[in-house]
């Protein structure tokens, strides 16, 4: 059985209309537990207070604003390469989505920033690469809605995306690229697997990192059986009008 | 039931209050649309099989 199929716009929906119900449910249920138990039940760190409650919101939606464009050019790529409409529907989907997670991480870290290091804003490596992260969505955004040719929409905003993942990469890895920056290194490495969070706050980071992981899916095949739906009504009314 | 935030209940609260605001915000556009798109799909396809 090949991924392939799922190229299919009728076996996406086939396959998606049960799947959405569960993602649903499940990041309703995962992100709750997290922030209610980050929000209610967890200490004050010795240090931050009771700020490193924002942790709870900030880690997960920037994981997911970079994830999100990581996911646009992997479908963006898919687009290039193999001419499957699902996958630059899906990455057109996906694009408001990863614009919130960016706009929530950049809102969270401003407000963190302020009690922490004395300033909302700092042209610190990370930020910085956030920042421009933030302008690429907006572009990408723009572009699909600039252009009326779906084809050829999804081919400038596929090379956007390419372009545009320099900086989604550099705004994961910029602090160990440039060590003069205000924003510290992350706190859970995933790959190195030597987090400095004490479990405490670790458990409900980790459950609503899994809850906006899961959200974002849910969200993207949302909007991409949207996207499939309004790309179909536009076939119709292309018809109708040719017919009249 | 809530926490003592201290000095920093501002920075917690508004946190909270503009996440959830654009998270409720992305969500309920996406199954707004989705709706819209849904219907007007529904009576594009009932026209077309009229004319037919």
């Amino acid at each position: 059985m090949s991924i392939w199929r799922y190229a299919n716009p009728t076996q996406f929906m086939a396959t998606t209309g049960w799947m959405l119900p569960l993602f649903g449910v499940s990041a309703a249920a995962f992100v709750a537990t997290g922030l209610i138990w980050g929000f209610f039940f967890t200490p004050d760190d010795f240090r931050q207070g009771s700020t490193v409650k924002i942790i709870y919101l900030h880690v997960p939606s920037a994981l997911m604003a970079i994830n999100a464009w990581l996911m646009m050019l992997v479908a963006s790529l898919i687009w290039l390469v193999r001419r499957h409409h699902v996958s630059a529907l899906a990455a057109k989907a996906a694009a408001p989505v990863g614009l919130v997670m960016t706009v929530i991480a950049l809102l969270t870290g401003a407000i963190w920033g302020q009690p922490m290091w004395g300033t909302y804003w700092a042209w610190d490596p990370r930020l910085t690469s956030f920042l421009i992260l933030f302008l690429f969505y907006l572009g990408y955004i723009a572009l699909w809605q600039a252009i009326e040719t779906q084809d050829t929409a999804a081919d400038l905003t596929s090379i956007l995306c390419l372009v545009g993942s320099v900086f989604a990469l550099l705004s994961r890895y910029a602090v160990n690229f440039w060590n003069q920056g205000l924003h510290q290194g992350t706190s859970v490495p995933v790959a190195t697997g030597g987090r400095t969070v004490s479990d405490v706050f670790f458990i409900p980071l980790a459950i609503s990192m899994i809850g906006f992981g899961l959200l974002f899916v849910a969200l993207v095949l949302l909007r991409t059986r949207t996207e499939i739906r309004a790309r179909r009504l536009q076939a119709l009314l292309a018809q109708s009008t040719a017919v009249e | 039931m809530m926490p003592d935030l201290g000095k920093y209940a501002d920075a917690v609260l508004s946190s909270y209050a503009v996440s959830l605001l654009l998270l409720f915000g992305i969500i309920g556009l996406s199954l707004w649309r989705n709706k819209r798109v849904k219907q007007q799909l529904a009576e594009a396809e009932m026209q077309l099989s009229n004319k037919n």
